[in-house]
């Protein structure tokens, strides 16, 4: 009685301590996200209009929306790029970090050294990104490193390749340099992941029988369900909002191959003419996508065992509660 | 058998180390190729592109850019005094504020505290771009542009951080460590700061380290809000690098990029040991 007494006095402080995230939160991510809803039905665009903040709904509401997708090729080009360059990167990017993970926790097999593989693999995460991109800019430049590579020393092209002009080769590149970032950040987590397992069931797999690829396969790969979820829908957020990699690689180009939605929403609305209404549109889109992505991961990745516990313990009071009534009513 | 087997793991391991050896050159080789390059001429670098040591124009590649910051361009110190004060403003105002969050989700009892705690975490994975406009909109009409305010005050409601500090707080927090202190008179407010601030150390350091790089490598908001070159932060003065010096120094690109890179390549290697640790413990993606 006494403790539930003391608690009640300091509740409070629960409250007032929460204070700060709660207003920061309210003005700095809600306020913007539901003005730039609002936004997205509106005539806000131009110079003037940013000047004066004026915007009215528009007599459709919904037109900004219906000219993106219908209409605006550069959304549309830019939503494809974005896309495309996300499969491409992720695909490999979560193949070899698999690998990596069962090389590494493997009982049998170990490899030395792990501690600086670890560093060596992680370490492009944590340099900036549109330095990479840059750089790599320059070594895939007429005079760089790669053509020299290729042409001057190997000879196995017949001349200078022109990366930047090549659609395709630019947005392999930008797919690359983000596979080439992120995949030591995923096989960290996935390793992470591995080690937090009870070992007793590596154990019984052993006893068992289960050679090193049928133990990942049969008991390390569905135990890491929740989260091979995380890294999927972090990657999909991140992908989705990919943009300083594109931008600084070749600002888009050639002939808007590497441009995204991030970049789209970007130059849309702060490129200098303002169009203010299709970029909260644009965001508003990718908000959507996100959202619809992340439920659809969770659903397919759900726990099916744990669902079906729920779902069975939810029947039982739910005929229990029946029962009750049943009896309520004899009486 | 037992030979058998032996050979087969011997070839696998072969197999292994060569793509482990490969994949850590491919991390490390197009640094190494940055470094090289910023310290050889432009003929060097036309003659060659890949370089198998350093060269003796870093001198040349230098003055060079200096003389492009006169035009008013690429200025490394200045980018890098910029992000100093704009990551370590962040990296401050996001921990503190994420504990305290923490300490009232841990420490206290209220109705709230679940309903919110799952607000957190659903808020945690949206993008924070899709609110960019909006922010930008209420930025302009409050005259915020070219201030580095609105790039820091956000930082105050971080969700993911609030979570890792949570999870944390669950694991060391004791009612019994605040009761002695009560019973000592010593007020809520004192009490985290005393006593549960410096109990969270080892969480405020891991987490200390994605904040600050994570906000030293911002580039979206930082080139929207800011368009005075004397308040760019590094990403942006590389950026600056793209449009004034290309196809024309590669020396000087090179020593102007491994400029920005440098700070970062030191500080990791200095704390590797705690990134990856930190990497394994949270999960924390920009």
């Amino acid at each position: 009685m006494n403790k539930k007494a003391k608690s009640v006095n300091y509740a409070k402080y629960g409250y007032i301590f929460s204070i700060p995230f709660v207003v920061a939160f309210s003005l700095f991510t809600m306020y913007p996200l539901f003005r730039t809803a609002f936004m997205s039905f509106t005539d806000f665009a131009g110079v003037a209009a940013r000047e004066t903040g004026v915007m009215n709904i528009l007599e459709n509401p919904l037109e900004n929306y219906t000219r993106l997708l219908f209409e605006n090729e550069l959304f549309q080009t830019s939503m494809r790029n974005t896309i495309f360059m996300w499969v491409i990167n992720f695909i490999p990017q979560i193949l070899l970090a698999l690998l990596l993970t069962a090389w590494f926790t493997s009982r049998r097999t170990k490899f030395k050294g792990q501690g600086l593989f670890k560093v060596l693999f992680y370490m492009p995460n944590i340099i900036t990104a549109g330095s990479i991109a840059f750089l790599f800019s320059t070594l895939f430049a007429h005079f760089g490193p790669v053509n020299y590579l290729l042409y001057d020393m190997l000879g196995v092209i017949p001349e200078r390749f022109q990366f930047n002009q090549s659609a395709l080769a630019s947005q392999l590149i930008v797919a690359f340099i983000q596979f080439w970032m992120w995949y030591g950040y995923t096989m960290l987590i996935l390793i992470a992941g591995v080690l937090g397992m009870n070992p007793e069931i590596f154990e019984c797999a052993e006893i068992d029988g289960a050679n090193g690829v049928q133990q990942f396969f049969y008991v390390t790969l569905p135990n890491l369900k929740t989260i091979l979820l995380f890294v999927v829908v972090t990657s999909i957020v991140g992908g989705l909002t990919m943009f300083d990699v594109p931008r600084l690689f070749e600002d888009g180009g050639p002939r808007n191959a590497t441009h995204t939605l991030s970049m789209f929403i970007f130059n849309q609305a702060f490129g200098g003419r303002f169009f203010l209404n299709r970029a909260a549109a644009a965001s508003m889109i990718v908000f959507v996508i996100v959202a619809i992505l992340s439920i659809l991961v969770f659903y397919l990745l759900r726990d099916k065992d744990a669902a079906a516990i729920k779902r069975e313990i939810r029947a039982r009071k739910r005929s229990e509660k029946q029962l009750e009534q049943v009896r309520k009513g004899v009486q | 058998m037992v030979g058998k087997k032996s050979i087969g793991s011997v070839i696998f391991k072969v197999i292994g180390y060569a793509l482990l050896v490969t994949l850590g050159i491919m991390s490390l080789y197009p640094f190494i190729v940055m470094f090289m390059n910023a310290t050889r001429s432009m003929e060097e670098i036309r003659q060659s592109a890949l370089p198998f040591w350093f060269s003796d124009n870093l001198g040349g590649n230098w003055a060079f850019l200096r003389a492009s910051e006169a035009r008013g361009a690429f200025n490394a110190f200045t980018g890098f005094r910029n992000s100093l004060i704009v990551s370590s403003s962040t990296t401050f105002f996001a921990l503190y504020f994420s504990c305290l969050t923490a300490f009232a989700l841990t420490a206290y009892e209220w109705r709230l505290r679940e309903p919110f705690f799952a607000f957190i975490l659903a808020v945690m994975m949206m993008p924070g771009m899709v609110g960019t406009v909006g922010f930008v909109e209420m930025v302009w009409s409050l005259g915020m542009t070219n201030n580095f305010i609105p790039l820091v005050l956000p930082a105050i409601a971080a969700p993911a951080v609030v979570f890792f500090m949570r999870q944390y707080l669950r694991a060391t927090f004791t009612p019994d460590i605040i009761n002695s202190a009560r019973i000592d008179g010593a007020g809520e407010f004192r009490i985290f700061n005393q006593i549960v601030l410096p109990m969270m150390k080892p969480a405020i350091a891991t987490q200390a380290i994605f904040i600050f790089v994570g906000s030293w490598n911002a580039l979206f908001m930082p080139s929207i809000l800011l368009n005075r070159a004397e308040l760019f932060t590094m990403p942006m003065m590389v950026q600056t690098l793209t449009g004034n010096l290309y196809a024309q120094e590669l020396g000087a690109i090179y020593l102007g990029l491994a400029m920005t890179v440098l700070p970062l390549f030191i500080f990791y290697f200095a704390l590797s040991r705690y990134i990856i640790a930190g990497v394994q413990l949270g999960g924390v993606k920009e």
